[in-house]
């Protein structure tokens, strides 16, 4: 039996095959839809942590506890994670532990285009790098057996285009729930290897360094990676969805397609250059392979032909082989395309997040934001979001810029999924270290922008199991905040009043703008319409940024179809041109 | 077995991607290797979508190359002229007739081109452009959401691939409350084109 499956599909699936027991992350895109699979297996447990080093961390206690566990996230998700992936690096595990971790060349949605190969070098831990979604759900197994046959955690790196891509993957007919060899079974209390004091850590070193040696000798013979022989004149080294690219540009050549990207089987690697006249690394972002190549003393050209910016495909392997002469160059056609209107993201038609905003625009606040739909506040015409770092970063930047004394009205925004995963101590921090700046939790239920995960203000778990709600200001009441107001971002002349007066109170202070996500609740009301008579052509509606809203001849009109009635148009027109449709 | 690749393009929330998908399955049941490709993140957001779709005996990259996609499934007519370099010379541009105006559009500060002009953008490939009155049939219907199903039913035409696998794919791959609507969108859409193919 044959199924159509995405990377991640395969990935789920795989980890269902492999035994894998727990699950763990926190939603990124593209890596999101791992988990939500698996946790739809039996007798599986899945969950959302509130953060990507928490999710490790459950995911070490699992492994420790003997149980096989997945742990996935997004490639600035282990950043996140970073600490706790170098500690169970040094302690490894009694179970098994396998990171699913999903870099995003052209940062399709990421604030960077970091390349986590190096993750593994510097954590000194195995990298696996499927090419497709079959190898998807095979490299899970493979995974899992290196995990705990070298008593160490594996990272499985993904990309975009191989998580959100789909093909062919074979089912396995009785899905073969293997019994860990380690049973789960009461904690076995190691203080030696699981202690990381110094004297412990000391001594767990050298075992690291050993093992990475173990796992490179592995390498050598281990059945993803392989000699594809071809002619002798090109000797390619690839791995990943580039591979799939460098197929269809170099039909002939000498392949070696690694399935595992760190540590790297340098016999192969000189096995390769013996049987071809030049060796030619093809890697997405960094020169990752190609340095390593190249400390074996083996000339590979890399870089200097295929650009570590942004992601490949077969178009531009090809334009970048046929500039340096390695393959005879295409016709190239031109096209006239007339400067089109691009069609960007925006919030969508009702989102309670337009109402802030645009509250905060027209207070002309700088406003220091955060990840997650409500980015999209920075862009025209609503343009009121002035910073956008990392998660849970507005909080500690506003307080960093009010405490050098800036005289302009700020405002941290973050969101409510945002706020759990890593607003929560930099909101102590403000209170704490006696700062007086006003945080804006933008409260929608759900993790949106992902597309509806839960979390912990949302009353449910992973596994669809009620769940206890957290209340954002409660946690601000508990930390000593005394200035705290919850409103309806639709209520526009109460969310002014409200951010104005918070803003000058000159005491810390929080805002929980809440409204849930209509998108995920489908919250529709009549639509609402415009009597051109009435209508000045002021441009305030415009300004909201609503899609359904469109300027005509004499004035504007709303597409009823597009519109869900949120009514937030009507508030903000001051010629009372803009009524629902009864 | 012949190589054939599909390009879609699209806004987001039109379907694209459950069209896109119906389609790999049917190239799947048909005995093709299939890849599919897509950009998702902030597609839901109102944002362009596009889809790479793959057959052929087999098929390294899920990304279609520039100048090879012998089909275009256009769902909105300027999302559809963005991508000419992309079209084999021969190729078919089945296009919704269907305008979302884009933000800037809305803002009164751009131009949505007029349809002789998305048409000369996208024949300087040397494709043919067949114009689908998918949105017009999808309303009838009673719909607009099946708009693409009725493109899958034009597409079906240009293809030898047996009519009941797509129909078996369709009522497998929809919700199955609109089973029998979407039947009869991808029905319409062939016989729409059986006419003036």
């Amino acid at each position: 039996m044959k199924k159509i499956m995405s990377g991640n599909e395969a990935i789920a699936y795989g980890a269902y095959l492999a035994g894998i027991k727990m699950g763990a992350g926190y939603p990124g895109t593209p890596s999101t839809e791992i988990l939500e699979n698996f946790a739809r297996y039996p007798g599986v447990y899945a969950e959302w942590s509130v953060n990507e080093k928490v999710a490790l961390d459950v995911g070490v206690g699992a492994a420790y506890a003997g149980a096989r566990a997945l742990v996935t996230m997004k490639h600035v998700g282990l950043n996140v994670a970073a600490d706790s992936l170098f500690y169970v690096a040094y302690t490894g595990m009694k179970g098994s532990l396998v990171i699913v971790n999903a870099d995003d060349p052209s940062l399709h949605s990421s604030q960077n285009e970091q390349d986590n190969r190096h993750y593994a070098r510097f954590a000194k831990v195995p990298m696996l790098e499927p090419a497709d979604a079959e190898e998807a759900k095979c490299f899970v197994k493979y995974a899992v057996e290196i995990s705990e046959t070298f008593d160490t955690p594996v990272i499985i790196r993904t990309t975009t285009r191989l998580s959100h891509s789909r093909a062919v993957v074979s089912l396995e007919e009785e899905p073969a729930r293997e019994a860990s060899p380690a049973e789960p079974a009461a904690y076995e209390r190691n203080p030696a290897k699981y202690v990381m004091v110094p004297a412990n850590a000391r001594a767990r070193h050298p075992v690291v360094e050993d093992r990475l040696k173990k796992l490179a000798a592995y390498a050598e013979t281990a059945p993803f990676n392989c000699l594809e022989d071809g002619d002798s004149a090109l000797g390619i080294i690839t791995s990943g969805v580039v591979y799939q690219y460098a197929r269809e540009v170099f039909p002939t050549a000498t392949f070696l397609k690694l399935g595992m990207v760190y540590p790297l089987p340098a016999g192969l690697i000189r096995e390769l250059a013996g049987r071809v006249k030049q060796v030619l690394v093809i890697e997405e972002l960094d020169p990752f392979l190609e340095e390593q190549v190249r400390l074996l003393g083996i000339p590979a050209r890399g870089k200097d032909i295929f650009p570590n910016l942004y992601e490949f495909s077969p178009g531009r392997v090809r334009q970048c082989a046929a500039e340096a002469g390695l393959i005879s160059p295409q016709e190239k056609k031109t096209f006239s395309i007339p400067a089109l209107p691009a069609r960007p993201p925006m919030l969508c038609p009702g989102c309670g997040h337009r109402g802030v905003f645009y509250a905060l625009q027209r207070l002309r606040t700088a406003t220091f934001g955060d990840i997650g739909c409500y980015t999209l506040g920075a862009a025209p015409p609503l343009s009121a979001l002035h910073t956008c770092g990392c998660m849970g970063a507005s909080i500690g930047v506003v307080h960093g810029v009010d405490k050098v004394g800036v005289k302009d009205r700020t405002v941290a925004v973050i969101g409510d999924s945002t706020f759990f995963h890593s607003g929560v101590a930099p909101l102590i921090n403000v209170f704490y270290n006696r700062g007086t700046s006003t945080v804006i939790v933008l409260d929608n239920r759900v993790t949106a922008m992902t597309g509806h995960q839960p979390h912990p203000g949302s009353g449910k778990t992973l596994m669809g199991e009620e769940a206890p709600l957290i209340s954002v200001e409660e946690v601000a009441r508990g930390i000593g905040f005394k200035k705290i107001d919850v409103v309806d971002p639709y209520d526009f002349k109460n969310v002014v009043e409200t951010i104005k007066e918070h803003v000058k109170s000159g005491e810390p202070s929080v805002i929980v703008a809440r409204h849930p996500c209509v998108l995920y609740t489908r919250e529709r009301h009549a639509p609402y319409t415009v009597n051109l008579q009435a209508c000045n052509e002021c441009g305030n509606c415009l300004r909201i940024g609503c899609s359904p809203i469109g300027k005509v001849e004499g004035g504007v009109a709303i597409d009823a179809s597009l519109c869900i009635g949120c009514g937030f148009c009507a508030a903000v027109c001051n010629q009372n041109a803009i009524t629902q449709v009864s | 077995m012949k190589k054939i690749d599909f390009l879609f393009a699209g806004v987001g929330g039109q379907g694209t991607i459950l069209a896109s998908d119906i389609l790999a399955e049917v190239g799947l049941r048909c005995g093709y290797a299939v890849k599919k490709s897509e950009v998702h993140g902030m597609s839901q957001r109102g944002g362009a979508v596009e889809s790479h779709v793959r057959w052929g005996e087999k098929v390294y990259s899920p990304l279609i190359e520039e100048g090879s996609a012998d089909y275009l499934l256009g769902f909105e007519m300027l999302e559809a002229a963005r991508w000419p370099h992309f079209l084999a010379p021969g190729a078919t541009a089945l296009v919704n007739r269907h305008r979302i105006m884009p933000p800037a559009v809305n803002l009164g500060q751009a131009r949505y081109p007029e349809e002789k002009e998305i048409e000369d953008i996208l024949s300087q490939a040397g494709a043919r452009v067949v114009w689908v009155e998918g949105a017009a049939k999808a309303r009838e219907l009673g719909s607009p959401a099946v708009a693409g199903v009725v493109l899958l039913g034009t597409l079906s035409n240009y293809l030898a691939e047996p009519v009941e696998i797509w129909r078996a794919v369709i009522e497998e791959m929809v919700p199955p409350k609109f089973k029998e609507l979407n039947v009869k969108a991808f029905q319409a859409g062939r016989e729409m084109t059986a006419k003036n193919k």
